[in-house]
């Protein structure tokens, strides 16, 4: 056999990175432009952070001040739908106009209030809802053994691959008053007319608690999978009942997957379109929906970005809180 | 009072995952129904596939959300592992606190926020060179790549924090560059968090109505918007075959995964075993 043959597949790879290395940094384009960058106290190092820092200023951080802005603009017909903040008045003078209309329009039309607060009234029963169902399951994988621990997980996480707007789908033929519960309910006998379910509130908590299931079991689960075993062991010979133990050792302990948790199905849930539209009813007041037609049906472009940004305020704390979990969790040390 | 507790679990997982899979379940089922109606089973047939095959306007969608998607993936692939390396390994710098709230803040932003300031970046910029006038394919891969970036940066962070960097000093030591620590050494390790950062990536931007449906013109319709634009109107039969036939690519591609995922492990496990037992009969082995 030739002796290339022994040659892994991972080395010839590595051989033929480190060729391409060798090319590039002799090229004559790359050894110019690495001077000049030098010469400009530019690093690789830089760079690299530069990249995704950039983007998402850019793309995420700066679009939120353009939304600021338009939410003081007037409509106007046109493209775009809005008036400009700034103009120059004769080339020399900066007119500012300032609208706080909006602002003002949402204080006073008592249907933007009842929205938020239905919306945060919504979105905090169904992490209620969640956590309930989602702790159990969540302390159950956890305790299981070790090669169901896979499979239970593997499940989880499996609806959470699949498209969301087919399962939210899914419920409508659940749900409907000729959808399969009523067919089931009405072939047992147990009820004489089908119940309404589809275009109520209970359809839409069905909607948000199924969907953002995954996101409450996952980090409950890698939190209680981490705990040490022993110390439920502990209290149970100093003389605790099992159920005094899960209170006083297992549940505070937990704590931080149960923030994690909630905040990742709380704070989406607040702003949720989708699920409120195909499954609430059409006087469901969510303010994801109230937006979208804002924006889509009445081409009100200032309005719309006027309610975003009480949306932000609204979930500014929440957000901080889960930034501060997830930069305790995910190895937010700068150990260098 | 132990066994209560099992009985109790077991319970809230079975009601769980029955909750979880008896929609996607009744979905399947009724994609083989002959009747139109989901009332009545009026016997199994493939139907609805051969609508779905014939609907070129569906197909053209899957088309275009497939390529976003591809595209996606890969523009989050390569922002996202560069800050997750960022992130994990690069210590202090100036702006670290702001990037690593702008890598969390899009998990849980609300789609209707995302998408409707990013348009409104898109319109303002608009007259900008360099910068398509028409909204469709460019600045919804933008969008999407701005959402996704974040998941793959949490994935890749993530794997960097659990590995030790012993081997990325040992090749500086040794007199690599920074470059190509990162490609012989870094990025192989990290590799799995790229591939499964990459599939999250394709899936969300392949599922995104919200996001899509702001920052695409009047001309662009992706999957889930189509999808969306059907349900409105009710059940369609159609829509039953689509979702199945996801869920079975989906499904097949995890299960393959964990097994591979699962085999891996025993291996590596099984090498961490014998390593451990070579250590004793080293000095004993012949050379």
């Amino acid at each position: 056999m030739a002796p290339q043959s022994y040659v892994t597949l991972g080395e010839r790879l590595s051989n033929g990175i480190e060729l391409l290395l060798r090319t590039v940094t002799h090229s004559t384009p790359y050894r110019w432009s690495n001077r000049m960058l030098r010469t400009r106290g530019v690093t690789g190092r830089t760079i690299v952070i530069a990249v995704p820092w950039v983007w998402l200023l850019l793309f995420f951080l700066v679009p939120f001040f353009i939304v600021l802005k338009i939410s003081f603009a007037d409509t106007r017909l046109g493209q775009p739908p809005y008036t400009d903040l700034f103009q120059w008045v004769e080339n020399q003078y900066l007119q500012v106009r300032f609208n706080a209309g909006n602002y003002l329009f949402l204080l006073q039309d008592s249907l933007y209030a009842q929205a938020f607060v239905s919306s945060v009234k919504v979105a905090a029963i169904s992490t209620i809802f969640c956590l309930a169902l989602g702790y159990p399951m969540a302390y159950g994988i956890a305790r299981a053994n070790a090669s169901w621990r896979n499979v239970l997980l593997l499940l989880i996480i499996l609806p959470f691959w699949t498209s969301f707007l087919v399962r939210v789908y899914a419920w409508i033929g659940l749900l409907r008053n000729n959808g399969v519960i009523n067919n089931v309910l009405m072939a047992f006998g147990i009820v004489d007319e089908p119940i309404v379910m589809l275009q109520t509130n209970f359809a839409m908590y069905i909607g948000i608690v199924y969907s953002y299931l995954p996101f409450m079991i996952l980090p409950l689960y890698s939190n209680l999978e981490k705990h040490d075993q022993t110390l439920i062991e502990a209290a149970v010979d100093l003389g605790a009942t099992p159920l005094r133990a899960f209170l006083r050792v297992t549940l505070p302990l937990s704590m931080p997957g149960v923030i994690a948790g909630s905040m990742l199905v709380f704070i989406p849930a607040v702003g949720e379109f989708v699920i409120p539209r195909l499954l609430g009813g059409t006087d469901s007041l969510m303010i994801g929906r109230v937006l979208w037609d804002e924006f889509f049906s009445n081409r009100n472009w200032p309005g719309a970005s006027a309610v975003a940004i009480c949306l932000l305020l609204v979930l500014v704390v929440p957000i901080m809180i889960f930034q501060r979990y997830q930069l305790r969790e995910v190895g937010g040390d700068a150990r260098k | 009072m132990n066994r209560n507790r099992s009985m109790f679990l077991l319970s809230a997982l079975v009601f769980g995952f029955a909750f979880l899979y008896i929609p996607i379940l009744s979905v399947i089922l009724y994609s083989f129904n002959e009747s139109r109606l989901v009332t009545v089973w009026g016997g199994f047939s493939l139907k609805w596939y051969g609508e779905l095959l014939g609907d070129r306007q569906m197909l053209q969608g899957v088309w275009l959300s497939l390529r976003i998607a591809a595209v996606t993936a890969t523009g989050a692939v390569i922002v996202g592992t560069l800050a997750g390396l960022v992130l994990a390994r690069f210590g202090r710098f100036r702006g670290r606190t702001l990037l690593s709230g702008m890598v969390t803040a899009p998990l849980v932003m609300p789609d209707v926020i995302t998408g409707l300031s990013l348009l409104l970046l898109f319109v303002a910029f608009a007259p900008l060179p360099f910068v398509p006038d028409q909204r469709g394919f460019a600045t919804i891969a933008i969008a999407h790549i701005t959402l996704t970036l974040s998941y793959v940066t949490v994935v890749v962070q993530s794997r960097l924090a659990t590995m030790d960097d012993s081997l990325e000093e040992a090749a500086m030591d040794l007199g690599a560059r920074p470059t190509k620590v990162f490609l012989l050494i870094t990025l192989p390790i990290i590799a799995p968090a790229i591939v499964s950062g990459w599939l999250l990536a394709f899936t969300l931007s392949l599922d995104d109505l919200v996001i899509a449906s702001f920052a695409a013109g009047p001309s662009t319709n992706t999957l889930p918007m189509m999808i969306f634009s059907k349900v409105r109107l009710g059940v369609t039969p159609e829509i039953n075959a689509l979702a199945t036939l996801m869920v079975s690519v989906v499904a097949i591609f995890v299960v393959i995964a964990g097994v591979l995922m699962a085999r891996q492990e025993k291996a590596r496990q099984r090498d961490v075993q014998l390593a451990k037992a070579g250590d004793g009969s080293v000095t004993g082995a012949p050379a």
